[in-house]
């Protein structure tokens, strides 16, 4: 083996193991930054000791024995300082008898824990961009230059970004626990927003060469099956997941063999991932088990359901769509929302109810750089056999679209309306 | 990236052992709260499977057990994981839980990816 395939290969083991360790160091210390930087420690000692000795027959024992070592060290260096000897004596008596339970600790349900460690990571005193960072870092076991990479910024904007937000944790003296009542609600949200986002920012990639990237979706589908594991009764926790799995189904299909975006109406649906579908379904159901599809996440996987259920546009349930997106709008007034739904209007009612609808979108300031926006009023202009104004639309939504692949389909539309208009 | 574990051994288990079966369950566990594992299924004792043949360009359907059957698939996995490495030392810790609890066993897990798809 290459001492590169040796790295990959303790990285692998790494990610496996890091919640476990990063918890349960967390749990000692009450200070979930530091026990970070302690389970670096034990990742930057493995990566010393393991392509000389192999890695061990229990990689998870050996590393959690480390990092626990190093908060045993910690916490003793701390104590040296602030407290009496027979402190320090009663804590190493302590040591002594927590130190041989490596085995039932590597047991613990860490679910609780785990919880507790993501809604410090997403905690809201953080901006997005950080709680993102850090629950990349802190949760998935990304490196700084994986997070760098996926999100195409710099290595130092992302470390920057993890010691500031770890500062700003640190100096909150924020409690280590799991919100409780009304507090849980908000901070809950603070989670799933930053679980959205890097889903997101994966799947329709907004800058960059590519038109998602896959890396974020998954991580984000690891976040979302996660938090169902562990807070299996908040129904907008499986809303987010049904949405983001019923998504991610059609990942196979939403690009040509070249890497082009192919549109939700013209893709090949055999190419659509039944186990997720099926996966994402069932989240729903779970949604509505526990009264909640009437939830800001919830609505959207509705709508997703119904394109997932139909086996082309023809069949498609527009005016269900219609209605879920009528309930979503009543929750929140998003007009990016309301442009969506003008998309159903479209196919339910025709291109003239729809038009309208999007042209009085376009005093928005919040749509005036959205390039979907002159893109569904091109592609209804288009429709209407408006070529000249389709044209016009589609150059427009090209020249504000951020990534390439799309602006490329843009154009393609552009030249498309172009030859269509009479000479 | 999604992969399929495919467990097979050239002799089935003597009985059920609770050790073992608590051993993986605290590793599915786990693996369900971490979101890596979707989807896993022990397999009931291949006398009561059949398998559907083609031979000579015919059709045949076979009822186990299989005598000529030298590896029998006991249980499956699906888990979806970041690369080939992280599928492994899973594999490998799942075996060693084997190796710990019945050292005179023996058997494969195979790791095996689904063909790509470039968002699940």
């Amino acid at each position: 083996m290459s001492t590169a395939e040796i790295h990959r290969s303790i990285l692998a083991v790494w990610r496996i193991e890091q919640p476990r360790l990063i918890t349960s160091l967390s749990r000692m210390l009450r200070d979930v930054p530091l026990a970070e930087d302690l389970t670096q420690e034990a990742l930057v000692a493995a990566l010393e000791h393991w392509p000389a000795t192999g890695v061990p027959e229990r990689p998870g024992a050996w590393l959690l024995a480390t990092a626990r070592r190093r908060a045993f060290d910690h916490l003793r260096r701390g104590k040296m300082l602030a407290r009496k000897h027979e402190a320090i004596a009663r804590d190493l008596v302590w040591e002594q008898q927590a130190m041989p339970d490596l085995e039932s600790a590597l047991d613990d349900d860490i679910g609780d824990e785990l919880l507790r460690l993501i809604f410090t990571a997403c905690h809201p005193l953080l901006s997005r961009d950080a709680r993102a960072a850090l629950a990349l870092k802190m949760i998935c076991g990304l490196t700084t230059e994986e997070i760098a990479r996926a999100f195409l910024i710099s290595e130092a904007t992302v470390a920057q970004r993890i010691v500031r937000a770890k500062r700003t944790l640190s100096e909150s003296g924020l409690t280590y626990e799991t919100p409780r009542g009304d507090e849980l609600a908000k901070r809950l949200a603070s989670v799933l927003d930053v679980v959205y986002l890097v889903f997101n920012e994966g799947y329709t990639a907004a800058r960059g060469d590519e038109w998602h990237r896959p890396q974020l979706c998954n991580e984000a589908l690891r976040l979302g099956r996660m938090l169902t594991a562990i807070a299996p009764q908040e129904p907008e926790v499986h809303g987010l997941l049904a949405l983001m799995e019923l998504n991610a189904s059609r990942g196979a299909a939403r690009t040509d063999a070249q890497g082009n975006p192919v549109l939700l109406m013209d893709q090949n649906r055999a190419l659509w991932d039944r186990l997720q579908i099926t996966r994402g379904l069932r989240s729903l159901v779970r949604v509505h088990e526990l009264g909640g599809g009437g939830g800001f996440y919830a609505l959207q996987a509705e709508i997703v359901a119904c394109h997932t259920r139909a086996s082309g546009p023809d069949d498609t349930d527009w005016q269900a769509i219609i209605r879920f997106y009528d309930a979503l709008l009543a929750r929140v007034a998003s007009p990016v929302i309301a442009l969506n739904r003008a998309v159903a209007v479209g196919m339910a009612e025709g291109p003239v109810a729809a038009l309208e609808i999007v042209d009085g979108l376009k005093a928005e300031p919040a749509l005036e750089h959205y390039h979907l926006l002159p893109a569904v009023r091109g592609d209804l202009l288009f429709k209407l056999g408006r070529h000249r104004e389709a044209r016009a639309a589609f150059e427009l939504a090209a020249n504000l679209a951020g990534n390439m692949r799309e602006r490329e389909v843009l154009k393609g539309r552009a030249a498309e309306a172009d030859s269509a208009a009479p000479a | 990236m999604r992969f399929m574990y495919i467990v097979t051994s050239p002799k089935p288990m003597a009985g059920p052992n609770p050790a073992l079966f608590e051993a993986i369950n605290k590793i599915r566990d786990r693996e369900i709260k971490a979101g890596r594992m979707i989807d896993d299924g022990g397999l009931t004792p291949v006398a009561t499977g059949a398998q559907v043949r083609i031979a000579d360009k015919k059709l045949s359907v076979i009822d186990g057990p299989f005598v000529e059957a030298k590896e029998v698939i006991g249980g499956y996995a699906i888990f979806e994981l970041r690369d080939k490495e992280e599928a492994v030392a899973m594999a490998k810790e799942f075996m060693q839980l084997h190796l710990d609890h019945m050292p005179e066993w023996e058997g494969t897990c195979e790791v095996r990816s689904f063909f790509n798809n470039p968002c699940a």
